[in-house]
Order: structure tokens, then C-alpha cells, then sequence
């Protein structure tokens, strides 16, 4: 998307031949594209106009710097103005006396009971006591759901018979925690619809029985244009603190963290990305400015591969890789500090050109697959590895019977290979390469 | 049938709160009666607005402009009662055959993402059928989430029916396959098979539903008879390609559009109808087991205008 959104702003200067300043005419061409860009990630159209009106102010007259494009230019600006409404990340507030209450909020369906176990488990590990509390009577089996939860990461749930009143249910909670020093209660509340009264008007008891130090509203990423209104009513009537981004493991661009954001002016506090209990991630306003702007999640990749590869390492490989002169050996030990990585479905993702890239490869670069990759890499002979081309049919039978793979496997896994070190030239020749220069790790 | 009628009445409650937000900017722009350039940018801003997505708006401006020149409509009230049209023509999909062929059980797959609300539409679906005296079986084919099973097994009782289950984490194909022996075996009419919620992203879990399908075949080739994606009407753009990942893991016959009794406006439709062609069956209008209707396209239009 980032690509084609480039290119569109490519396309729109190419016209003009004057360069220097942004003038007028220029800026309005190129917002109409990222008007379009940003429609199309959610976020809501009121909140685009606003955003663009700064964003004009700021470019018009705006000196093209050498070493951007117009383009870039108007991207960089663009990507600024994001950057400062998606606001400062915060931590999740546990000053004062304890126990401290934390309640969650939402639509049905947005992933309030996933994150609640997610964030107790990610308290305990701050050296927190949490306390689950099952305050959804009414979905069925809702708290059965916060039960298993709590059982499967050993963090105590407070539930009672489906008949007590919410407030109550929290209320109790809350002096059991007083009682038996746990420090966190956390509060998972009912999914509920921010125009349904009576609803709301428990939510507002629950909190005037628990003054909770966060109230958090849960947002699915995928949520379209009426993120803003949801937002706004539930922070009219309850007041947040703060907002937890869900599904974003998902390919939604969540545009609808900015609308949320702009609406209420709470920070964002964490993000969803994944049904595992431990798949919750702070937020930095940058990694999602890009991907809102379809720009892939480049720098949290960055950081991920910095965690697990070794620098040294990493810039031998990247230098190989632009060279072409990349091996089965190279590719290996890549495999393997990718495995420690994260699942690759997510790591894909992470990163523009291989987003589409990776779509146009034979699809299923699962995880399980990478495994099997593994096992023929090792069933190579050394020489093999490091000269490719001597793989020829005998070799290759070889191969398929020492992995417990087929000949087809081996022969998709080199013309994969193949297909890599040609995207590698690509990206060392063709345009992706400016659009993040000097990145550590990756040596480009 | 004095039934049927009252649900048409909650539904059209349901619909209201969509219908007045829609309402109030299309109103102030065809009260001006000017078919000018804000009238256009107007028009536009409420389809999109309403999660249309900007290349279907895009399109359905364009083509409205050229029919309203073409026309030589001046009124801004005929170019809404045109656009109507355009958007009733995009939902006029040819039904698929469901219920059409004979052999029993009918077989209806329920998929879609984490929380668009497929369990409880199978609860509301089921009462559905039971009330037009139709045997149903449901399979509790969501062994991954927790407590999914016990959620579907309280819906079973609510409305009287029988689950088939295995213990969490069981492999969902073989729920599915037992289910369809035990509702074979007790000639049920119906086959309704619960999925897990899966991100159209997770190839594995896309593969799963794949093969979900292939386990039933065995049971019956020519099921799944139905297979309905599940879509939350606040879904904004990523509808679309939720609809076609779902798509290309198993053929879709419909779609079962939830949470209409909030405000959203669920306009992705029109892309998904467009691009793909698969149409609205059902929808979700309120937690109660009664807040399900039959779609109708007219209705449905109609809700956005009145």
C-alpha cells in the first residue's frame, strides 16, 4: 500500500517540474491521495479533514529538503502530524495506595475478556498480585471464559452466580482484594452498545463503587468510521483513561486508534496482537503511523530482529543478501533466528514490500513449513549449502529422502530461494531502498 | 405469523438508529435541493462515512453524476432516489440455493473473525429454524476459545436443541464429523457447525477451516450446503478482505451481518457484494434470541433512507 501510495505522490510531481518550494497546487494534488490512503484505513473522515487542514498548513511553502523527494516530503509531513495525534504512549497507572482498579470497556466482540487475562498476566510479571473479576453476567458463558483464562495463567478469578448485579459483583471484589493484598483488580465488564442506556448507566455505578484508577475502552482495529461516535459516547458517560488496540495481528490498518484518539485524547495504552496470553504490546505512535499509512510495521521488525540476532551477524547476512551472493548456510541461520522471531504470519506482515511479496510467493510460508525447509537445508551437504547450483537431480532425490520430504519440496524450496535473492537485488536496486535508509541491524 | 410481524418491527427499530443518523446529513443536502459540488462532496462524505469504502463511493458518485447529467436531473431528491436504486442494484444478488436441495441433514458452516459474534447468531439462527419446526443439531466446532463450547451448550438449551461436543482443544473437523453422524442418525433437518474465530491472516487457521470442509464431504459430498460469514456491522474497510480470504478457504453462500442495533451502518457490504458477489442472508439486530431477521435488500435500503 505504501507503494502504491509513493507512487501515486510520484506520479503527482512528476507532473511538475518545479522544484524548491511545496506551492499550493502541489500539496492539494498529493492530500488528495493520502486523503484516499487514509479513508481507506478507517479512519473516520472528519477526523481526515482535520489532519489534512494542519497538514496543508505545514507543506505549503515548504522547502523540499535534498534529500527527499517531493513525495517524501509531503509523507514525512503526513507521517509527523500522525505521529503527534496518535500521542504519547503511557503506562498503565498504579500510583498510590493499592489495591488499584482497572476496568475494561467495549463494544461486544472487541476482545475485553482476552485482554483482561493478558494484561493480569503482563501485571504479574511487574511483580503485581492481579485479581480477575467476571463482571459479564450476561454473555454465556463469559465467565466460564475469564475462569479457564485465569486458570490456564494461574491468576485467581473473583466470579459470582450470574444473578448479582454487576456494581455489586465489582464492589465485592474489590474488598476481597483489600482483604487478600492483591494489588490489581481488574474488571471485565459486559460488551455493551454505547447508545444502550441502562447499560451505560451500570457501567457509571460500577465505577462510582470501584473508583478505578484506569478505565480502559477496548477497540477492536478493524472498526470502521463509527470508532468515533462508540468512542466518544463510552467516554462521555464513563470517562477513560486510556485505550486498548485489539486484533492487530490481524491486516486491518487501524485507522480507527487515530479516530478513537483524536475523539477522547486518552493515550493509547496497549496492543492486542494475538489470542495468546502473553500477545499484548505497548504502543509507539511511529509503528503505527506507518502502518495506518500502509507503510508495514518496518520498525518493530527492527527491534524484534535486534532482540534476536546478533548485529554482527545481521549485517553479514544483509550485506550477503544484497550481493546475491546469499547461501543455504546464510539462509539457515536466518531460519533459525526468525524462529525465535515470532511466527513468521506475523513477521511477514510487518514489512511493506514483503506484505505484498509475500502474497505472490507460494503462499503458505507457514511455520510448520519452515520446519520442513529446515530439515532439507540439513540434509545438505556443506558444499551444497554453500554453492547451490551443484544441486542437481541425484542430489536432490538425496535430499528429499534424508528430510522425509519429496524431490517437489526440494525443487520449490530452490526456485523460493531463487525467487529471494532476485527480490534482493530488487530491493538493492529499485526504489524500495529509500524508503528506510540507514535501518541497524539490516545494514541498508 | 403475528410473529414474524413483530420481528419485522424489531427490526425496523433496530434499523432506525441506523436510519437517523444516515438520515439527518442526507437530509440537510437534499433540503437544499441543489445538485452543486457540495451536494457531491456531501453525498460522498455520508457513503463513506457510512464504512461504503471509498472505491465503491467513488464509483457510485461517478455513476450518479453521469446519470444525473445524462437525465438532466436537477433535484437533489431524485439523485437520492437514484442513488437508492444504485444501492439496491449492488445488493440484488441471485439467492444461492439454500434449502433448495433436499438431502438432510442441510449443513450450514459458520465462520468469521474473533468476536463478530458467531455463536450467538448460531443461537439465534437455530431458534430461527426451530420455530418453522425444523429439527437443528449444532456442532460446538470452536474447541480453541475458552469456554466457547460451554457458551454454544447454553444457547442448545435456551433454545432446545441438541450439541454435539468434544473436550477443548479437540481437533474441530472431528467434532464436526461426529456431529453430522449424530444429527444423520437423530434426522435432523439441520447441521449447524460453529468455527473458532480466526484472523483471516492466520494461514494455519484458514487451512483448518479447510479442512473442516473436507471432513464433512466425507460425511456428505455435497455438503457444506451453507457456509455464512459472520461480519460485525462496525467492521470498517478490512470487511472486504475478511470476505475474500474466507472466501478463498471455503466457498461463501452468505453473510450474516451482526450488531445492527448499534450505529454503525455496516456499508462494507456493498464492496463485499460487489466484488465478490455474495450476498446478505441474515441479520443481528440485539442480543435477545428474536433480534435475527431474514435480510431484505429493500428493507434494508429503505432503513437508510426513510
Amino acid at each position: 500500500m505504501f507503494d502504491t501510495l509513493t507512487d501515486k505522490l510520484n506520479a503527482v510531481f512528476k507532473k511538475l517540474s518545479g522544484k524548491g518550494k511545496l506551492s499550493e497546487a502541489d500539496v492539494d494534488a498529493a492530500l488528495r491521495e493520502v486523503r484516499l490512503a487514509l479513508l481507506e484505513a478507517d479512519v473516520n473522515f472528519k477526523v481526515v479533514k482535520d489532519l489534512l487542514a494542519r497538514v496543508r498548513v505545514r507543506a505549503v511553502g515548504e522547502e523540499v529538503m535534498r534529500s527527499l523527494s517531493p513525495a517524501q516530503t509531503v509523507i514525512k509531513i503526513v507521517n509527523d502530524e500522525l505521529i503527534a495525534t496518535l500521542g504519547e504512549p503511557a503506562k498503565i497507572d498504579l500510583s498510590g495506595e493499592p489495591p488499584h482498579v482497572v476496568m475494561l470497556i467495549g463494544l461486544q466482540g472487541a476482545g475485553k475478556t482476552t485482554a483482561a487475562a493478558k494484561l493480569a498476566l503482563q501485571l504479574r510479571k511487574h511483580q503485581q498480585k492481579p485479581l480477575l473479576v467476571a463482571a459479564d453476567t450476561r454473555r454465556p458463558a463469559a465467565i466460564q471464559q475469564l475462569q479457564t483464562l485465569g486458570k490456564q495463567i494461574d491468576i485467581p478469578v473473583h466470579s459470582e452466580p450470574n444473578t448479582v448485579p454487576p456494581p455489586t459483583i465489582c464492589a465485592n471484589a474489590v474488598k476481597r482484594a483489600s482483604d487478600g493484598a492483591y494489588s490489581v483488580v481488574l474488571l471485565d465488564t459486559a460488551g455493551r452498545l454505547h447508545i444502550d442506556d441502562d447499560l451505560m448507566r451500570e457501567l457509571e455505578e460500577v465505577k462510582q463503587k470501584t473508583h478505578p484508577q484506569e478505565v480502559l475502552l477496548v477497540v477492536d482495529a478493524m472498526t470502521g468510521q463509527e470508532a468515533v461516535r462508540v468512542a466518544d459516547e463510552f467516554h462521555k458517560r464513563v470517562g477513560l483513561t486510556g485505550l486498548i488496540l485489539t486484533k492487530v495481528d490481524g491486516d486491518a490498518r487501524g485507522g480507527a486508534a487515530l479516530s478513537v484518539r483524536s475523539v477522547t485524547g486518552v493515550p493509547i495504552k496497549y496492543l492486542g496482537t494475538g489470542e495468546k496470553t502473553d500477545a499484548l504490546e505497548p504502543f509507539f505512535p511511529d509503528r503505527l503511523a506507518s502502518r495506518i499509512l500502509g507503510m508495514g510495521d518496518v520498525l518493530t521488525l527492527i527491534e524484534k530482529a535486534q532482540e534476536t540476532i546478533n548485529q554482527e551477524q545481521a549485517q553479514k547476512a544483509a550485506e550477503k543478501l544484497l550481493k546475491a551472493q546469499f547461501n543455504f548456510e546464510d539462509f539457515l541461520e536466518q531460519l533459525q533466528a526468525i524462529k525465535k522471531m515470532g511466527p513468521l504470519s506475523q513477521l511477514l506482515g510487518m514489512v511493506p514490500g514483503l506484505n505484498q511479496i509475500s502474497k505472490e510467493l507460494p503462499a503458505d510460508v507457514t511455520d510448520q513449513q519452515m520446519k520442513r525447509i529446515e530439515a532439507i537445508i540439513n540434509s545438505m551437504t556443506r558444499q551444497e549449502r554453500q554453492f547451490p547450483e551443484v544441486l542437481n537431480g541425484s542430489r536432490r532425490k538425496r535430499i528429499a529422502l534424508g528430510s522425509g520430504t519429496s524431490v517437489q519440496e526440494v525443487n520449490q524450496l530452490m526456485s523460493q530461494f531463487k525467487q529471494m535473492q532476485r527480490m534482493m537485488q530488487q530491493i538493492k536496486s529499485g526504489k524500495t531502498r529509500g524508503m528506510f535508509p540507514g535501518i541497524p541491524g539490516l545494514g541498508i | 405469523m403475528f410473529n414474524f410481524l413483530k420481528r419485522k418491527e424489531q427490526v425496523k427499530e433496530g434499523l432506525t438508529k441506523t436510519r437517523t443518523s444516515f438520515l439527518t446529513k442526507l437530509t440537510s443536502l437534499v433540503a437544499k435541493n441543489d445538485v452543486n459540488e457540495e451536494f457531491w462532496s456531501g453525498l460522498e462524505e455520508t457513503l463513506i462515512g457510512a464504512d461504503v469504502g471509498v472505491e465503491t463511493t467513488m464509483a457510485l458518485v461517478d455513476k450518479l453524476r453521469g446519470r444525473a447529467d445524462k437525465e438532466r436531473v436537477r433535484q437533489a431528491a431524485q439523485v437520492q432516489e437514484m442513488l437508492k436504486e444504485e444501492l439496491l442494484a449492488i445488493l440484488r444478488i441471485q439467492n444461492s440455493d439454500f434449502g433448495i436441495s433436499n438431502v438432510t441433514p442441510q449443513v450450514i458452516l459458520v465462520v468469521g473473525v474473533n468476536g463478530s459474534g458467531k455463536t450467538t447468531s448460531i443461537g439465534k439462527l437455530t431458534k430461527y429454524l426451530k420455530a418453522q419446526d425444523k429439527k437443528v443439531t449444532l456442532a460446538a466446532g470452536d474447541t480453541f476459545r475458552a469456554a466457547a463450547i460451554d457458551q454454544l451448550k447454553i444457547w442448545g438449551q435456551r433454545v432446545g436443541v441438541d450439541v454435539v461436543a468434544h473436550q477443548p482443544g479437540a481437533d474441530p473437523g472431528a467434532v464436526a464429523y461426529d456431529a453430522w453422524q449424530a444429527a444423520n442418525a437423530r434426522h435432523a433437518d439441520y447441521l449447524i457447525v460453529d468455527t473458532a474465530g480466526r484472523l483471516q491472516t492466520k494461514i494455519n487457521l484458514m487451512k483448518e477451516l479447510e479442512k473442516i470442509g473436507r471432513v464433512i464431504k466425507k460425511c456428505d459430498a455435497t455438503a457444506p450446503h451453507e457456509t455464512l460469514l459472520v461480519l460485525d456491522a462496525v467492521t470498517g474497510q478490512n470487511g472486504l478482505q475478511q470476505a475474500r480470504e474466507f472466501k478463498k478457504a471455503t466457498p461463501l453462500t452468505g453473510l450474516i451481518l451482526t450488531k445492527l442495533d448499534g450505529t454503525a451502518k455496516g456499508g462494507i457490504v456493498f464492496a463485499i457484494a460487489k466484488e465478490l458477489q455474495v450476498p446478505i442472508q441474515y441479520i443481528g439486530t440485539g442480543e435477545g434470541i428474536d433480534d435475527f431477521a431474514e435480510f431484505d435488500a429493500q428493507d434494508f435500503v429503505d432503513g437508510l433512507f426513510a
